[in-house]
């Protein structure tokens, strides 16, 4: 069953106990419900990988929110995934210090070794590359992070380590 | 009033207002997008850049945003300088770098703000040779057109539709270059005030879809002033014509009554006018009961030999034009007029006349109640039974906001640091209703009651206020909140049918007057002229009010019949009015489109739509306001007042036979009765000129005038000739500087869009330069209205339920609906039940619930409601299948086991054959 299938199944029985609990548990900090709805979409992500159509009404209702506004909430941040995504996400750093370091052949790099563009997934669903304007680790550019590790001092050799040979790979913060 | 200095001129401005209000009242050009004077300023498109220099010495300033920065005592500021006019040339640059060369297939096109404010700046030449943007379109409805690539992100759909208009299903979706406006899945926009997005939109992102059908550019099209007849809260609006077709309905500003807004019905629901359902030609019936077409003359003359020397009784129309009730009433006699309500509607209507003359409190203008701090609401659903007035009421929550920014110095066009201070803090609004409201997201109190109960709770209130409490200790509260504000407003109207309700929202308005508050009391009626007709019929020294139903019973004493522009059928009644049919009495009826009245009558007479006759129709606040022919009626129709005038004169009639043009006819009548005496004033006459001319239906760049006909006839066809009214079929004439009432469109130098509205007004946000349309017909001579408190209904039977009508913004009106958009819009009758009896009933929302009062009985779909009064069930007010529904009757409900849930209630699409 796809989403636009599922849009009027009953939303109540969407999320699951540990998500509403974690999402109540955000709830009791904020005076407005929808005040919670940058962390109850993290909370269904980290869960899911991504937010589905059926996920985020499922939000929208709980917050008491409009499917609409809670829509240009998760659209407007681009960590919030409104599409699948790989089990580990590249976030490619495009920013000035990055790019006068030279990313630009890192990322062709990225695309030469994983076959993946901005935007898009790897076919054995490993990786998603998308940009990011900065990560706050401009002394060590070019840098990138790979699911939760940053790896810095980017270069081809590193790619090829990263995502050629896996078993080399160690950890990232080199 | 500081003075300030934009290019070393000095300008007195108004204190606490911004730039660039200070420059459009100066009359200067200063381009803007996402500032408008009813959203005020969020400073976020960067179009009214000036520059602003720290002093007299400084010669370089510092770019900032006219709409976002206040007027200070001799603040000096350039619009002209290099940097100012270099910045806003970027912007508009910045913005057409995905903006698509599509403006001549856009139905945008020559009335753009886009395309004004590009050629304002002088961005002429493109230098971006890269790829523009692309977004898909989403299906919104019947109603509007969505084309998102042409979006340049101003933000200003999403500000009106969410934070003035109060709907939720249309949110700015992404960020940074592929910001989009749409819904989160595509359907239906659910706001009733969907259609706005048309004109809010400074382009061609939302455009009036059902006008793309049949486009013509503004440049093209023939307007009159007129006014909307969807409801009686009187909306100004100017509708347009080509190819004697009617294409669409624009706002016309009226600064106390509508705005720069209309509801959806009003924008949309003129479509019938050109339906095939209208009449085209005159018909006597034949004994077989068919119609022979008949010309003009020959049916005047028929109905002259039927009329002349008989007993003829009239049955008037709260629908038609004062004029046109006013000359059947002559011609038929007073005392064998009735008004055409239905007897519980009369009984209402003659209460809320005695109110209106008599009360303490302001009958007040939109505009008014925009201005209250606690709103109490008695059974009346406003956004579906006066829908304007609701958006208004939207506003009017937003007081509390204002009052917060105020004790931060924040003048109130800061609206995002407005709305951002308030958050959900509102106006007390408390809403006591039979059932859920369109209003219940703003309210800070819902309650939910019977009729009965409704007008027992006002009372209870009025009590309350006077210092005697109530056991029920919400009645004490809702008193409370109402001797704590300072501009109270009380809203009820006859939606309910209810006499009582009316009366209890007169106690409550009037003992606030004894509390000393300048108390408002709105009181809502049902179409268009009801409140005209009731003054009409009004008559203290009488109580002879001769009703429908007293009217059929003595049909036989009658010759003839003659009913104007009313579906009697609507009124109730069915069995008296089959008895009028049946009766050997000639019925004559004129009306616009096909009803059961017209196939019952012997002589039909087509009638004009309000966009082809001119009249008077007084709103429910008591306001005449006049609306002329924005073309002329086809070969053989004729507005009412004509065929009634013609049957006049053909009659010999005294009073009437004299009378050849529509000004003598508001003479007469403005003769005939103190109340209307200033329905003289309420337009310029016919012989009004501007300059020697008469006012300009047409644009001066009106096209192909000569040869639009060609297809038909290549003789150039001669100019049709007004002879009635100061508007003139032509383009020849000003099209500014003319009174209120007098404004068919508007177009200013360099401002296409109807954004050149601030070129009429006589300052930002205020009255027309001509004034404000209308004059007030009804004055109270305050010496307090005192109703009678009405007893309470029998009380239930088990398993009975007390039906309640449902009033819907696109169902509920008769003629709207017969526009293919409203219909679909409208869906199916419904019998409205809450989600606890629908399980005990064990129905859900689409099975069908018969439904039995007296000894009838029928099956509807049931529609589930948020929450209804204890006892009670709702029916759609208005619609065919439940006409013969009257509110307070007791009924039975059961499971139709054999209901069919419809595979589609889709009327009409546009979405092709996969969607029906």
């Amino acid at each position: 069953m796809n989403d636009a299938q599922m849009i009027h199944t009953d939303l109540d029985s969407v999320l699951s106990a540990e998500e509403l609990t974690a999402i109540d548990r955000e709830l009791s900090h904020v005076p407005y419900k929808s005040g919670a709805a940058i962390d109850a979409l993290k909370i269904v992500q980290a869960k899911r990988g991504w937010i589905s159509d059926q996920s985020l009404q499922a939000i929208a209702k709980y917050l008491e929110m409009s499917a609409e506004e809670l829509e240009g909430i998760a659209t407007f941040y681009n960590l919030i995934y409104r599409r699948p995504v790989g089990k580990k996400v590249i976030l490619f750093c495009d920013s000035v210090s990055c790019w006068i370091c030279g990313c630009d052949g890192i990322k062709q790099k990225i695309t030469d070794v994983l076959g993946i563009n901005y935007g898009e997934t790897t076919e054995d669903k490993e990786y998603s590359l998308i940009p990011v304007p900065c990560l706050g680790a401009c002394d060590k550019a070019p840098v990138m992070m790979v699911g939760d590790d940053l790896v810095t001092h980017l270069d081809d050799a590193k790619i090829d380590e990263l995502f050629t040979d896996k078993a080399k790979y160690s950890g990232g913060n080199t | 009033m500081p003075t300030i200095y934009v290019d070393d001129q000095a300008l007195e401005v108004a204190q606490g207002e911004n730039i660039l209000e200070a420059c459009l009242n100066a009359g200067l050009d200063l381009p803007y997008f996402c500032w408008h004077p009813a959203m005020g300023s969020i400073g976020s498109c960067r179009q009214c850049a000036v520059v602003q220099y720290q002093n007299e010495e400084d010669t370089k300033g510092r770019i900032v945003m006219g709409c976002m920065t206040p007027v200070t005592e001799g603040a000096r500021f350039s619009l002209n300088t290099d940097n100012a006019s270099k910045f806003r040339e970027a912007v508009v640059e910045s913005l057409m770098l995905n903006h698509p060369h599509d403006c001549p297939v856009c139905g945008e096109g020559g009335e753009c703000h886009l395309q004004d404010m590009t050629v304002m700046v002088g961005h002429r030449d493109r230098r971006y040779t890269g790829k523009k943007n692309t977004h898909r379109n989403q299906y919104l409805g019947p109603l509007i057109h969505h084309e998102m690539n042409r979006c340049i992100t101003c933000y200003r759909c999403e500000r009106y539709y969410r934070d003035y208009a109060g709907g939720n299903d249309l949110a700015a979706q992404a960020s940074h270059d592929h910001v989009y406006f749409g819904r989160h899945e595509e359907g239906v926009l659910q706001s009733e005030f969907s259609g706005n997005l048309v004109e809010v939109c400074p382009t061609g992102v939302f455009t009036d879809k059902p006008f793309l059908k049949h486009y013509s550019r503004k440049w093209d099209l023939q307007s009159a002033p007129s006014i909307c007849s969807g409801c009686a809260v009187g909306c100004n609006i100017a509708p347009a014509e080509r190819y004697g077709k009617l294409k669409r309905v624009h706002n016309r500003y009226n600064h106390e009554v509508n705005g720069y807004f209309l509801c959806d019905r009003g924008r949309f629901g003129s479509g019938y006018i050109n339906s095939d359902s209208r009449l085209d030609y005159a018909g006597i019936k034949k004994p077989d009961g068919s119609f022979m077409a008949v010309h003009q003359q020959q049916a005047i003359d028929t109905a002259v030999e039927w009329v002349k020397n008989k007993k003829v009784a009239g049955i008037g129309s709260p629908r038609g034009s004062i004029e046109a009730n006013y000359l059947l009433r002559e011609l038929v006699g007073a005392a064998n007029f009735v008004p055409g309500f239905s007897d519980r509607e009369a009984g209402i209507l003659k209460a809320i006349v005695r109110i209106l003359k008599t009360t303490t409190a302001i009958n007040p203008s939109i505009k008014q109640m925009e201005t209250a701090d606690a709103i109490l609401i008695l059974g009346e659903d406003v956004t579906n039974t006066a829908p304007r007035v609701a958006l208004g009421l939207r506003q009017a929550v937003r007081n509390k906001a204002f009052e917060l920014a105020a004790q931060m110095g924040l003048p109130q066009w800061q609206d995002a640091a407005v709305r951002n201070l308030a958050q959900d803090q509102r106006s007390p609004m408390i809403i006591v209703s039979a059932t859920d409201t369109r209003l219940d997201d703003v309210a800070s109190q819902c309650i939910s009651l019977s009729p009965d109960d409704i007008a027992a709770f006002g009372y209870g209130v009025a009590e309350a206020l006077s210092g005697r409490k109530s056991q029920d200790e919400m009645v004490n509260q809702v008193a409370a909140v109402l001797a704590g504000a300072n501009n109270p407003l009380v809203i009820s109207g006859a939606s309910m049918l209810h006499e009582g309700i009316v009366n209890s929202a007169v106690a409550v308005a009037e003992q606030l007057h004894s509390c000393d508050k300048p108390s408002m009391l709105s009181l809502c009626v049902a179409e268009s002229n009801s409140l005209g007709l009731a003054l009409l019929v009004d008559d203290p020294n009488s109580d002879a009010n001769m009703s429908i139903a007293n009217l059929t019973k003595q049909a036989s004493d009658f010759d003839v019949v003659i009913v104007l522009e009313n579906s009697l059928e609507r009124r109730g009644l069915s069995e008296q009015i089959d008895s009028l049919y049946k009766a050997n009495t000639k019925v004559i009826s004129m009306d616009i489109l096909e009803n059961t009245t017209l196939a019952n009558s012997d002589l039909v007479l087509p009638a004009a739509s309000y966009a082809e006759s001119q009249g008077t129709v007084v709103n429910s606040e008591g306001r005449a306001q006049r609306y002329f022919p924005v073309y002329q009626p086809s070969t053989e129709r004729l507005p009412s007042w004509q065929w009634l005038l013609k049957l006049a004169v053909g009659c010999e009639h005294g009073g009437l036979a004299n009378l050849e043009y529509f000004d003598q006819v508001v003479a007469a009548c403005a003769n005939s009765q103190a109340a209307f005496g200033r329905l003289v004033d309420v337009a310029p006459m016919r012989d009004y000129r501007n300059q020697g001319l008469k006012v300009p239906r047409q644009t001066h760049r009106y096209s192909g005038r000569t040869a639009m006909h060609a297809g038909v006839s290549v003789h150039e066809p001669q100019q049709p000739q007004d002879s009635q009214s100061p508007l003139t079929f032509s383009m020849e004439g000003l099209n500014r500087e003319s009174p209120a009432a007098l404004m068919p469109y508007v177009w200013s130098p360099g401002w296409n869009s109807n954004q050149s509205l601030q070129k009429f007004q006589a300052e930002v946000d205020g009255p027309l330069k001509g004034g404000t349309a209308g004059v007030h017909l009804i004055s109270s001579d305050a010496s307090g209205a005192v109703e009678p408190a009405v007893p309470i209904t029998p009380t239930l039977k088990p398993h009975h339920w007390r039906l309640v009508p449902v009033h819907q913004v696109h169902g509920s009106d008769e003629m709207s609906v017969n526009t293919d958009e409203i219909a679909q819009l409208a869906g199916r009758a419904f019998i409205a039940v809450g989600a606890k009896l629908a399980e005990k009933l064990g129905v859900t929302e689409g099975d069908g619930l018969i439904v039995a009062p007296h000894n009838t009985e029928l099956s509807l779909q049931v529609k589930i409601l948020s929450r209804v009064a204890k006892n009670c069930v709702g029916f759609s007010a208005g619609y065919l299948e439940t006409l013969d529904l009257q509110p307070g009757d007791l009924v039975t409900l059961s499971k139709d086991e054999a209901w069919v849930q419809p595979t589609s209630t889709v009327i009409a699409t546009d979405r092709g054959p996969a969607h029906v």
